[in-house]
């Protein structure tokens, strides 16, 4: 029987080693060969040859063929120092089929000696692993997506109906930042549908009450707390600098405020409505699909335009339409399937339908027909009869 | 067939959906408009023009981009009627 050192020199002999030299040359001139790392998790992690696709030496034989489909691909494998590399090339040459392998001779050390540049990837911890391991599982979202999602901020207009269960699946999900505005304090009365806050956080404010809730599911969430009303003269501060902004706002002179300032930062806002037992959806994303001025260019007269206060509503409602919300966002950081840009969702718990409509920019609308520098401070906001209306809705 | 939105089905006696015939989107709205009267203000400006913030809709598509109320319907379609909803948060 060989020793395992007589099995690796005799292996050698039966593969092409090269320099790293030579896959130096090649990376640099991309002329279609595969560069394959063939260590384990935690050594590519640490560093690796720029451009090299990972695939463990114990896992060879069922993912290469995800990371190398056509065999008769150049393919380049390396390790630490050459010799798990000199083995996987065995295997990929007589067991599997590839045409034309070799293994880096020396490994990422001779690598790093000869003064060759190495990626040091940027990874989870070994707690976000196992926190987000079912993200990590499905590909649409995976490492790229969380370390995506760990980077974003999503600000939170309304810690309420909609913006309860939308604050807590976006921390959950690993939202690294959630801004929150609202200055309400919790009610009684609030407890039928607001369910980031609770019992004993009666009177406490919202933004205080919702940052105990989901530093509670997740607490490496940064909360970013505005306990103040959204309004003109501070709307463009507080937008500044998040990636999406999800309206659960509860009147229209906002609504339209919102558009605006958002049309100038050209902020994605992911909208939704509700009323008794039915709810509406979009998204607004300024310059790539209809802005909200577009969908609805004045609001209604108060009589039409009832609020939840006034007129009630299905306690799950919102938390349907709020986690709806929630999907639009973790869509928009990740790149993941099609956004509700253009479209409206109509929900109607009581019949179980689900309405699509189509919604179209309007090439003549008074706000994102236009570039968002041209948008001034005095406009944002205002609409026709705005003074008449908000007279009317006291 | 004409969906109703919420806020206008008190006057409609609380319908979600209304029977409504005409050869376009006006007639059928027209016809809506004289079986429930209360809708009339609600849906049509003093002008006869729709109400700028009444969106109808003739099955997905907004009537604006096709040919307004002059847009042909037939027994098939669906007419959607939807004002904005605001309802939010608190």
């Amino acid at each position: 029987m060989a020793s395992g050192a007589e099995l690796i020199r005799k292996v050698k002999e039966q593969i092409e080693e090269v320099d790293p030299k030579d896959v130096h040359a090649l990376s640099q001139n991309g002329n279609g060969a595969v560069i394959v790392d063939v260590r384990e998790q935690h050594e590519f992690e640490e560093a690796h040859v720029p451009g090299a696709v990972h695939v463990p030496r114990g896992h060879l034989e069922s993912r290469i063929e995800g990371a190398v489909s056509d065999r008769s691909k150049r393919v380049i494998l390396y390790c630490a120092s050459g010799n798990r590399s000199a083995l996987a090339a065995h295997t990929l040459q007589e067991l599997l089929g590839y045409e034309d392998v070799a293994s880096m001779r020396g490994g990422i050390t001779l690598w790093k000696d000869r003064g060759y540049d190495v990626e040091v990837p940027r990874a989870l911890t070994p707690e976000q692993r196992e926190r987000y391991s079912r993200h990590l599982l499905v590909p649409e979202v995976g490492l790229e997506g969380q370390l995506k999602l760990l980077d974003a901020k999503v600000l939170l207009l309304g810690a309420g109906g909609l913006g309860s269960p939308a604050a807590l699946y976006l921390a959950a999900a690993g939202v690294g930042t959630l801004g929150i505005v609202d200055n309400d304090v919790v009610d009684l009365s609030n407890l039928q549908r607001q369910v980031a806050h609770s019992n004993d956080r009666i009177g406490v404010p919202k933004v205080d009450s919702a940052e105990i809730s989901i530093h509670e599911i997740n607490p490496d969430v940064n909360v970013v707390k505005y306990p103040v009303r959204l309004g003109a003269d501070n709307i463009m501060e507080i937008i500044d600098g998040y990636d999406v902004i999800v309206d659960g706002l509860d009147n229209f002179p906002t609504r339209y405020l919102l558009n605006d300032a958002s049309v100038r930062t050209q902020t994605p806002v992911v909208s939704a409505s509700i009323l008794g037992f039915e709810g509406q959806l979009s998204v607004f994303h300024p310059y790539e699909g209809p802005c909200y001025r577009c969908l609805y260019p004045t609001p209604p007269p108060a009589e039409l335009a009832p609020s939840c206060g006034a007129a009630g509503v299905l306690g799950v409602l919102p938390g349907v339409m709020g986690l709806l919300q929630s999907v639009e966002v973790i869509k928009l950081i990740t790149g993941a399937g099609d956004t509700m840009a253009g479209r409206l969702l109509l929900y109607d718990a009581l019949g179980t339908t689900f309405t699509e409509l189509k919604v179209r920019r309007d090439p003549d609308c008074p706000i994102c027909s236009r570039e968002p520098e041209a948008i001034s401070d005095e406009e944002m906001g205002v609409f026709p009869d705005y003074e008449a209306f908000c007279a009317g809705a006291g | 067939m004409i969906k109703i939105p919420p806020v206008l089905r008190a006057s409609v006696g609380g319908a979600k959906e209304v029977d409504a015939s005409g050869a376009n989107v006006g007639e059928v709205l027209r016809s809506l408009a004289s079986q429930h009267p209360a809708t009339e203000s609600q849906l049509f400006s003093e002008d006869g023009e729709l109400n700028r913030y009444v969106n109808v809709y003739l099955n997905d598509e907004d009537v604006r981009v096709l040919q307004g109320l002059e847009t042909g319907v037939s027994d098939s379609d669906t007419i959607v009627i939807l004002p904005a909803m605001a309802g939010g948060s608190r």
